[in-house]
């Protein structure tokens, strides 16, 4: 059970005796001014010393943060290898790389399409932030609302950087992707006359979340790793993706399986490739705590990369506001912004509710950063400090048992600990959540290599620089049902030429040019957390 | 100096800090772990455990990555359980009781014993929503079932070899597509878009200068 420090105990009476005065009162939004000014002067992604400018790539002269850079110019694990590209192991139409929401939902609609079609994934199908997806998924279908209002919302969310095409493509194929979960059997959450229960998150002017609970991405995950066996499509799990292979036309045309556990090689060949490989948190940019999954390595950046692939906002991270910062045994982990959307409130170690607390996840976890390092209102905790983040007051708002209703996932994760979360606040600190950057593609999903596709986190244009809630989940969906859409298209006039790795040799010839000798494995694939001798 | 446990991860003893997870003294006690890792939040099942403490006759089970290590905790991991998914056409099934008769007939040699109840990682009524397939009354099970992420732990207690995730997945698939209310304000959009009246306000708002575009967004109104 958790015993919180007497610090911590004397601020939470603080919270309390504040709380029946903060009830029902509404806190003021910030000015366009004031939220630059708490980005520039505290959002992680303005740190300069924490980039380093590429080398080599198609992104040379570009900034990266120093832990991606390492493994974009790091060594590819294929240059120690004899690999026989002439006998594949596998010869498939579709070949997607990555068993999560957007590879699934690929798979699915290539399939639908009469491709043959494989999965790999380097943990097993649905081991992916997907799953893990709380809040979550935006769409404008009520008639209060509409697909422009949410892409204005979005855009103006995502700093007027979102790519207008890919934007314009999840705002209207929003609808159309809650209607195919719907009737691929997911439980929305619904009243009694069929209408969708939806909520507000930071940064929308419109209540356009859907929701399944807080297990939103979890349903979602389960639902389309179930449709995706009944189809009786390939998947090879455990094995990851380490290189894409092309043809001597230089299209794309497969890639180099590892197996996770054996190490053994294997050569898939494709017509078309779709890379589907999530975020990059266990990368753990800056040293921050993450909330992604086991596997958020970036991997499928790294392979685009090397391939000769852009990336497109590669520099802006998202650090999602409320991160736990106690108990220690899940620093980190995801407090769903849905608990803010129900009601709780943003407070300080004296008591203060410092901010709205649905301004955009950017300035919110900015603004926690500020609350804690200027203005010394954070409180102490084992990782570091943390605010309050004042969940009570949901019961006081939506009525008894709100919580245990809409929220039963935030309940059981605090419980564990002794915290019951209906009556007392719980510690946050930002945490590093979702890569807005990603490889560049065009509206139909393609990279500029032929036959090479990208769906999900990889993604990099579709949020501009700051993603709003319930846009990932909806993003895997419209733009995995898109890739898979067109590939599953794509193939049928693809003739594969002889398949080759030059590309690779190309790099890192080109990486000697620059005077980068890296011994660092790449792609990463699994952080390593071994505790490290002293 | 952090107080020190001991843990016995596949019978070998380690000594690791109190305060770890039973995943976090793995990596401690020097595993790379590949099976048996997933979110590492409680959400994707991946690390079933069953554990034992020294000198306690109960057999109990957790989630690696959510439950802290204890004095003379005897840790296997379950990173595999062989459950049973049965392949059907979701267009094609309907919500009739005879489905589960047909798909998951095991679930009727269920004898009562509430193993899986007593294991459930999530702490779910497993045995209850078993009952509720049986009987063919779907959004019970589904609604009894919504917390399950799959672990299989209940599974691997069941003298009876039911595959209890599966048959709550099926559950809430046949829910969500067949039994719950459909959307009337959600398929009017959808014929929206697909007539075209949805797109010239966008395409509005996208041939504006960025400067009225910002202005449009920093005074939009917000639904209350």
């Amino acid at each position: 059970m958790y015993q919180y420090t007497d610090e911590q105990r004397e601020s939470m009476k603080k919270v309390e005796a504040t709380r029946q005065e903060r009830f029902g009162k509404a806190l003021a939004r910030m000015s366009a001014e004031e939220k630059e000014q708490v980005l520039a002067s505290f959002h992680p992604d303005y740190i300069t010393s924490a980039y380093e400018e590429l080398k080599v790539g198609p992104n040379k002269g570009g900034k990266v943060l120093h832990e991606l850079a390492d493994l974009l110019q790091g060594r590819s694990r294929v240059l120690d290898m004899e690999i026989d590209l002439t006998k594949p192991d596998y010869d498939v139409d579709v070949l997607v790389i990555g068993g999560g929401g957007a590879g699934s939902s690929a798979a699915i609609e290539a399939h639908e399409r009469g491709a043959n079609v494989m999965i790999v994934t380097k943990l097993r199908l649905g081991d992916a932030n997907t799953a893990m997806a709380e809040g979550g998924i935006q769409a404008a279908d009520k008639p209060n609302d509409s697909p422009a209002q949410h892409y204005l919302d979005a855009f103006g969310g995502g700093h007027f950087k979102n790519k207008p095409e890919l934007l314009y493509k999840l705002v209207t194929k929003a609808p159309e992707a809650i209607l195919w979960l719907n009737k691929l059997g997911v439980m929305f959450d619904k009243e009694e006359d069929g209408t969708m229960v939806t909520t507000h998150g930071g940064g929308t002017s419109r209540k356009r979340m859907h929701a399944c609970r807080d297990y939103s991405g979890s349903e979602i995950m389960r639902t389309l790793r179930d449709e995706v066996f009944n189809r009786g499509i390939t998947v090879v799990d455990f094995t990851s993706a380490i290189e894409l292979i092309k043809d001597t036309e230089g299209k794309a045309a497969g890639a180099v399986l590892m197996n996770m556990e054996t190490k053994e090689i294997l050569v898939a060949k494709a017509k078309t490739v779709i890379i589907a490989t999530g975020g990059a948190g266990r990368l753990h940019y800056q040293g921050f705590p993450t909330s992604n999954h086991y596997g958020a390595t970036a991997d499928g950046l790294v392979l685009g990369y090397r391939a000769g692939a852009k990336l497109l906002y590669p520099e802006t991270l998202q650090y999602h506001p409320t991160g736990a910062a106690e108990p220690t045994q899940i620093y980190g982990a995801l407090v769903t912004e849905k608990v803010r959307s129900l009601g709780a409130q943003l407070v300080n170690k004296d008591g203060e509710a410092f901010m709205n607390p649905l301004e955009t996840r950017d300035v919110t976890a900015s603004s926690i950063i500020r609350e804690c390092k200027e203005r010394g209102k954070g409180i102490k905790t084992t990782d570091g400090e943390g605010v309050w983040l004042d969940t009570p007051l949901i019961e006081m708002i939506g009525g008894e048992g709100t919580i245990e209703k809409r929220i039963p996932a935030m309940l059981r994760m605090f419980g564990k600990y002794g915290i019951d979360i209906r009556k007392e606040p719980i510690l946050v600190y930002p945490t590093l959540h979702y890569q807005n950057g990603g490889l560049d593609i065009s509206a139909d999903g393609m990279t500029s290599i032929e036959n090479l596709y990208v769906a999900g986190e990889a993604v990099g244009g579709i949020h501009g620089t700051n993603r709003l809630m319930g846009n990932s989940l909806l993003d895997i969906i419209v733009f995995g049902r898109n890739a898979g859409q067109s590939a599953g298209e794509k193939y049928k006039s693809v003739e594969v030429q002889e398949l080759t790795l030059s590309h690779v040799q190309a790099f890192e010839n080109e990486l000697k040019e620059a005077g980068i000798q890296s011994d660092m494995p790449s792609p990463r694939l699994l952080p390593d957390y071994r505790r490290q001798a002293n | 100096m952090e107080k020190m446990v001991n843990v016995f991860l596949f019978g070998k003893r380690y000594q690791v800090p109190e305060s770890l997870t039973i995943m976090k003294a793995m990596e401690y006690a020097g595993y790379q772990l590949v099976r048996g890792c997933g979110c590492r939040n409680g959400f994707c099942g991946a690390c079933a455990t069953i554990y034992r403490i020294h000198g306690q006759q109960e057999l109990k089970t957790c989630l690696a990555c959510q439950t802290k290590v204890e004095e003379g905790m005897y840790v296997a991991t379950l990173p595999f359980f062989p459950l049973v998914k049965q392949v059907y056409d979701i267009e094609k099934i309907k919500p009739t009781q005879q489905i589960m008769m047909q798909l998951y007939p095991e679930i009727y040699s269920c004898i009562g014993c509430n193993a899986c109840t007593k294991s459930c990682t999530q702490e779910l009524n497993v045995m209850q929503y078993i009952a509720y397939a049986q009987r063919g009354e779907y959004e019970k099970c589904a609604e009894e079932s919504f917390d399950c992420v799959m672990c299989g732990v209940c599974s691997s207690r069941c003298p009876a070899g039911i595959s209890h995730p599966q048959v709550a997945v099926l559950a809430r698939r046949l829910t969500g597509k067949y039994l719950a209310p459909e959307s009337q304000h959600l398929i009017n959009r959808v014929n929206e878009i697909d007539a075209g009246d949805c797109e010239a306000a966008i395409e509005a708002i996208m041939q504006k200068p960025l400067e009225e575009i910002k202005e449009l967004y920093n005074h939009r109104d917000i639904e209350k």
